[in-house]
């Protein structure tokens, strides 16, 4: 079974992908989309050395509503920067995250959480792989943001990655 | 008709977020704060009027389409690496870089450690 299908969750995810782009239910898919989820892994998995250390699938359903919320709100804060706030008064700030996280895949969705998210962008990573860098569009507390991408994201994803 | 209503102000809403966000690109001051605009301002845009064509799908009796859920997983997908690859490529050229922060542990951001094709003189004081 593990040598068939090494990364589960690749075939899951190429499985449905080929479902929704075909866009209807029909069994001729189904199988097409089962093809294709049992020999994309086959053929990449060298490329593949490791699994996503992914402990917790549902929190992460969870903890993509929650980003997809915060994205919308997101919208509104910086659509509200841009139309009312003078240029003068924006005080844009880099900010410094330390990390927790170790995995590459925990940090990568980190970065793309903070990039989506209330006026934050994630810029560089440093060389050790420790620390984010961050630039503010609006930032009149660096210290209030840096708490709380740590407290809102970076938890849960421990929690996800099991960390 | 209400879901004609409904279509419609999604449009609307679509149109107006991705015009703010062309506009943030406009107003903002440095290629910075410019990148901001972009990245979220059109995020929202284009998932309203996503919003829209999977409701003007559903008007029409053709079913649910499930091609919107497929371009909003690979704008999720896009959006972030694209401004990544901006920010960084604007901390290579322009970017006075003493004003940078240092990292909690390393002394360096990974982008100083990247050659550049005109080698630049070291920077001690990142």
């Amino acid at each position: 079974m593990r040598r068939l299908f090494p990364h589960p969750y690749l075939t899951i995810a190429l499985v449905v992908l080929w479902m929704l782009l075909v866009n209807r239910l029909a069994l001729g898919s189904l199988v097409m989309a089962l093809i294709l989820g049992t020999a994309i892994p086959l053929i990449t998995a060298r490329w593949w050395p490791g699994t996503p250390p992914v402990a917790r699938p549902m929190a992460l359903i969870g903890y993509i509503a929650l980003v997809i919320w915060d994205v919308i709100i997101a919208n509104i804060q910086v659509a509200k920067i841009v139309l009312f706030m003078p240029t003068s008064q924006i005080k844009s700030a880099w900010i410094t995250v330390p990390l927790d996280l170790t995995s590459p895949e925990a940090i990568t969705l980190l970065a793309g959480t903070i990039t989506m998210t209330p006026g934050t962008l994630t810029a560089d990573i440093a060389s050790d792989g420790k620390s984010l860098l961050i630039h503010s569009l609006h930032a009149p507390d660096p210290d209030a943001i840096r708490d709380d991408i740590k407290a809102r994201y970076e938890t849960r994803l421990k929690r996800i990655f099991d960390e | 008709m209400i879901l004609e209503v409904l279509i419609s102000a999604t449009l609307i809403i679509g149109g107006a977020f991705a015009l703010i966000g062309s506009y943030g690109l406009l107003r903002l001051k440095d290629p910075f704060q410019r990148l901001h605009a972009p990245t979220k301002g059109s995020t929202l845009g284009v998932g309203a009027v996503l919003l829209a064509s999977a409701l003007a799908h559903l008007s029409r009796g053709q079913g649910a389409s499930w091609h919107e859920i497929l371009v909003t997983l690979f704008i999720f997908l896009t959006a972030p690496l694209t401004a990544l690859f901006l920010a960084r490529v604007h901390l290579h050229r322009a970017a006075p870089r003493r004003d940078l922060p240092a990292p909690a542990t390393s002394t360096r951001w990974a982008s100083a450690d990247l050659t550049l094709e005109n080698p630049q003189p070291e920077r001690e004081s990142l």
